[in-house]
């Protein structure tokens, strides 16, 4: 018998111990996948703010904003922003929502929620493990944000962190101290976690499926966080050392990164040795894999949705999945690009250029195996599908950006500027979290037992979907006008200020699309708690986590995990009333027959 | 829904097509020599992509409004596509992309793999937060040794010449301002004092990282007269949205009266 405190029931040691361990330190992975899922809600949000405040300065760049300076009296005189806001804005937008959003939620979150279910395992292959990564990512998240805190701020190196400036200490800028420092610890646990959660899907994939479950039975969401978690267990290495070698020349004193005879505000620094293009060599190695791993749970996703929602399998469930594959590899090899642009040999810049228009091919694959399945399909036009037909224009939009990018001549104009802008945001951005809305439409009755309203869920996709292209297509010709990035206004440079009345239309565009987004919250919140009562499968999926009730219970599967028959996508392939067989019924369920009834 | 969708994405192509279309708008003048290759393999991508692109969206558009609500019984022969035309779409955009490949790397070829023309005018460029600065080796076509230690922007020595004690650089001529005559081949060699900036011109179509402790050559030839703006087009701190400097491009006799005059300053 627990000891009894006087008190309320709630505050009993006992009630917090196993509350603590059911919903807070639980290894779960139903838990931790809503944790993930909360966690990136919380950063996604904080980024959006950012990128507001950004927009906002870059339309009206003298518009006093009197509580940023309350927020932070040294760098806003009057509330006007400075330049050294604006870039810990950019950097802190940037890490966010690269590493806590992109890389977080499309793979941990729904991977960590859906992979078990979908393979038939009552757990990950190492469930402590899972909890572990978990945390570690909120210590890095809390490590980030506490850089706001510290003197100089966030730093104002970016989300590339590109040494010397990130090396050099707060000689190299505001931030660029503490703040700095505290980036780097924060993304190197980050990196760990990243490890963890890629070990741990790795492992589960091979080892955990339910018999019968070949891998060829797989649905493609499975397929693509298993991928996903190859291509992280690569870059996050990488970018581990990376950031640790950092840190040396950091706080170290060490010159991994910082060659001789630099001279920093007039003053003659003491390194030796070391080259800032070793970072870049480095970071490439994260940061191109990296698009992909933002993508391809995406890309898994929209296939097994279009399916669904078409009553049809996916066309070409091979080659979709060796495109995949295929899009991961040239992912990993295409790092060296940019390097161009920094004068070393031109001869690489054939093979590259080969590699980088190479992964063209497979996306192209994957397009045209979305709009084959989409071909004569009886499409049902429901909020995911809507967000998943979203996540086909943007990802085709940005695929022929990368036909711009992957070509030398043209890369080297565009690189650096608003081109590259527009893509990464269409590509990792818009993209990830069409699939971040999409998913959560479509999973939301699953893990809660209950539907979403639909009314809200067109009203919030009609304006999303329009606001974002508003938003984006613009800053693809902002490139070819030769715009860099980064710039804190346009209004210094004569040839650039031109393009001022679009930087008004796109803050406008961001502001009206940002406004409908509470409307997605609403509905999540609203439907938690009074939405309709959602049947165990109200989509007429095939998959296995549509076997079970909703929300699944704490075993997930409430006999012996079942056995598989056959492969995730046939629809149109039932008789009677259904035009699906799951895939673990052995025969298509035959209707009831009408004589039975007379 | 169907229908609004349908819509919408069409009616992006349409504006996204129409901005492609009117790209002279968009990229600056070409005022270089390697600016008119470049422009014509932009052209090239603008058709190939355009492609591309609006096919893959109205084909969304299309098929989401013709299936919007089709009884099943008129889609099983659909079930399972047609793979001739998916393979041979799939080669299509093959052949469109390796064919931009080659006159790409044509292009490349073109543009980065000659050396700079002999006689070339030698010019060194400077970056730091947040300046240029040029330098042009004077009569004695030789640039003096840079003393890292003198370097001092409050003493006017920005780039840590020893005048007194160099004899080469003496005559040695550091500008704000990077001034070129037209139609002569000009070398630049790109260095930075302390973190990493990148020597962008649009209307030159001509790019570079400055990499600390490296030197960087780089060349050009410009061929319309006019002033036009160099920009750093990477990070490289809270004054980098500022940190532009001009090029003059002037004839062969107001460049060298503006040299004499920018030597007369130092
Ligand atoms: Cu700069």
């Amino acid at each position: 018998m627990a000891p009894q405190v006087p008190g309320h029931r709630f505050l009993q040691p006992q009630f917090l111990r196993d509350t603590a361990r059911k919903y807070v330190f639980s290894s779960n992975h139903k838990v931790i996948g809503v944790q993930y899922y909360l966690l990136g809600l919380f950063a996604v949000g904080g980024g959006v703010m950012e990128s507001l405040l950004m927009r906002v300065h870059l339309a009206w760049p003298r518009l006093p904003m009197p509580w940023l300076s309350t927020l932070s009296p040294i760098g806003a005189p009057g509330g006007i922003m400075t330049p050294e806001i604006y870039l810990a804005l950019l950097t802190m937008h940037g890490t966010l929502m690269v590493f806590f959003v992109a890389t977080t939620v499309p793979q941990a979150a729904f991977g960590s929620y859906f992979l078990p279910l979908q393979i038939g395992s009552r757990e990950m292959a190492f469930p402590r493990l899972n909890m572990v990564a978990f945390w570690l990512t909120v210590l890095s998240l809390a490590l980030l944000l506490s850089t706001v805190f510290t003197a100089g701020g966030p730093p104002t190196s970016g989300w590339t962190a590109s040494p010397p400036m990130s090396a050099l200490g707060s000689i190299a800028g505001p931030g660029e101290g503490m703040g700095q420092t505290l980036w780097l610890v924060s993304i190197g646990i980050f990196s760990i976690a990243s490890l963890l959660v890629a070990t741990n899907f790795i492992a589960t994939t091979l080892k955990s499926r339910t018999r019968g479950m070949s891998l060829m039975r797989l649905p493609l969401t499975v397929w693509a966080w298993f991928i996903t978690a190859i291509l992280m267990a690569f870059a996050f290495t990488v970018l581990l050392i990376a950031t640790a070698l950092l840190l040396m020349d950091h706080i170290g004193g060490y010159s991994f990164f910082l060659p001789a005879n630099l001279v920093v505000s007039g003053v003659l620094q003491r390194y030796s040795g070391g080259s800032p293009l070793l970072w870049d060599h480095l970071f490439w190695f994260f940061r191109h894999p990296e698009v992909y791993i933002a993508i391809v749970p995406g890309i898994g996703l929209t296939s097994h949705l279009l399916s669904v929602f078409c009553r049809k399998p996916v066309f070409g469930y091979h080659a979709v999945l060796y495109a995949t594959a295929a899009i991961g590899l040239f992912g990993l090899v295409v790092q060296d690009h940019p390097m161009l642009t920094k004068g070393t040999n031109s001869f690489p810049a054939l093979g590259l250029s080969v590699v980088a228009m190479a992964v063209v091919i497979p996306l192209v694959v994957v397009i045209f195996s979305w709009l084959a399945t989409l071909w004569g399909g009886a499409i049902r036009l429901t909020a995911a599908m809507l967000f998943s037909l979203s996540f086909v224009t943007v990802f085709s939009t940005a695929s022929v950006s990368c036909i711009f990018l992957a070509q030398t001549p043209l890369g080297l104009y565009l690189r650096g500027t608003y081109f590259m802008v527009a893509h990464l945001h269409l590509m990792m951005g818009l993209a990830a979290i069409f699939a971040i809305f999409a998913g959560t439409y479509f999973w939301f009755p699953k893990v809660t037992g209950r539907l979403l309203n639909e009314t809200l869920a067109r009203i919030h996709f009609g304006f999303t979907f329009v606001g974002c292209y508003c938003i984006f297509l613009p800053m693809y010709f902002f490139g070819l006008s030769g715009l860099p990035d980064c710039y804190a206004t346009i209004k210094g440079v004569p040839t650039l200020a031109a393009l001022q009345p679009w930087n008004v239309f796109i803050t406008g565009a961001a502001l009206a699309t940002a406004a409908v987004q509470p409307l997605f919250l609403f509905n999540l919140g609203r439907s938690l708690l009074k939405g309709a009562r959602s049947p165990q499968n109200p989509w007429e999926g095939t998959t296995l986590e549509w076997t079970i009730p909703s929300p699944p219970p704490a075993a997930n599967f409430p006999g012996d995990p079942p056995i598989i028959y056959r492969y995730p996508y046939e629809y149109g392939a039932g008789s009677g009333t259904r035009d699906y067989i799951m895939q673990h019924e052995l025969k298509a369920p035959s209707a009831p027959s009408k004589a039975a009834f007379c | 829904m169907a229908l609004m969708l349908s819509l919408a994405i069409t009616l992006i192509t349409i504006l996204f097509g129409g901005m492609l279309i009117w790209k002279h708008a968009w990229l600056p003048p070409a005022i270089s020599t390697i600016a008119g290759p470049i422009d014509h393999q932009f052209t090239l991508t603008f058709i190939v992509c355009g492609l591309l692109f609006a096919t893959a969206q109205v084909t969304v558009a299309y098929l989401v409004w013709s299936q919007r609500s089709k009884p099943q019984s008129e889609r099983h022969h659909a079930l399972h596509g047609s793979h001739t035309l998916e393979g041979t779409s799939i080669l299509v955009a093959t052949v469109l992309l390796v064919a931009l490949s080659a006159t790409s790397y044509q292009t490349w070829t073109r543009v980065h793999w000659t050396g700079p023309a002999p006689g070339a005018l030698r010019i060194e460029v400077w970056g730091e937060q947040f300046a240029w600065y040029f330098r042009y080796p004077g009569p004695d076509d030789r640039f003096g040794p840079v003393h890292f230690n003198l370097m001092s922007d409050s003493t006017g020595n920005y780039l840590g010449l020893d005048r007194q004690r160099d004899p080469a650089s003496r005559d040695d001529i550091v500008t704000a301002t990077l001034g070129v005559p037209v139609d002569h081949p000009i070398e630049l060699i790109l260095r930075s004092k302390d973190v990493i900036h990148c020597f962008f011109v649009p209307e030159l179509r001509l790019k570079q990282d400055l990499v600390p402790g490296m030197e960087i050559p780089i060349h050009f030839t410009a061929t319309r007269t006019g002033r036009y703006e160099i920009v750093c087009g990477r990070l490289c701190g809270l004054g980098h949205y500022n940190m532009h400097a001009t090029l003059a491009v002037m004839t062969e006799p107001q460049f060298k009266a503006w040299l004499l005059r920018m030597a007369a300053e130092q």
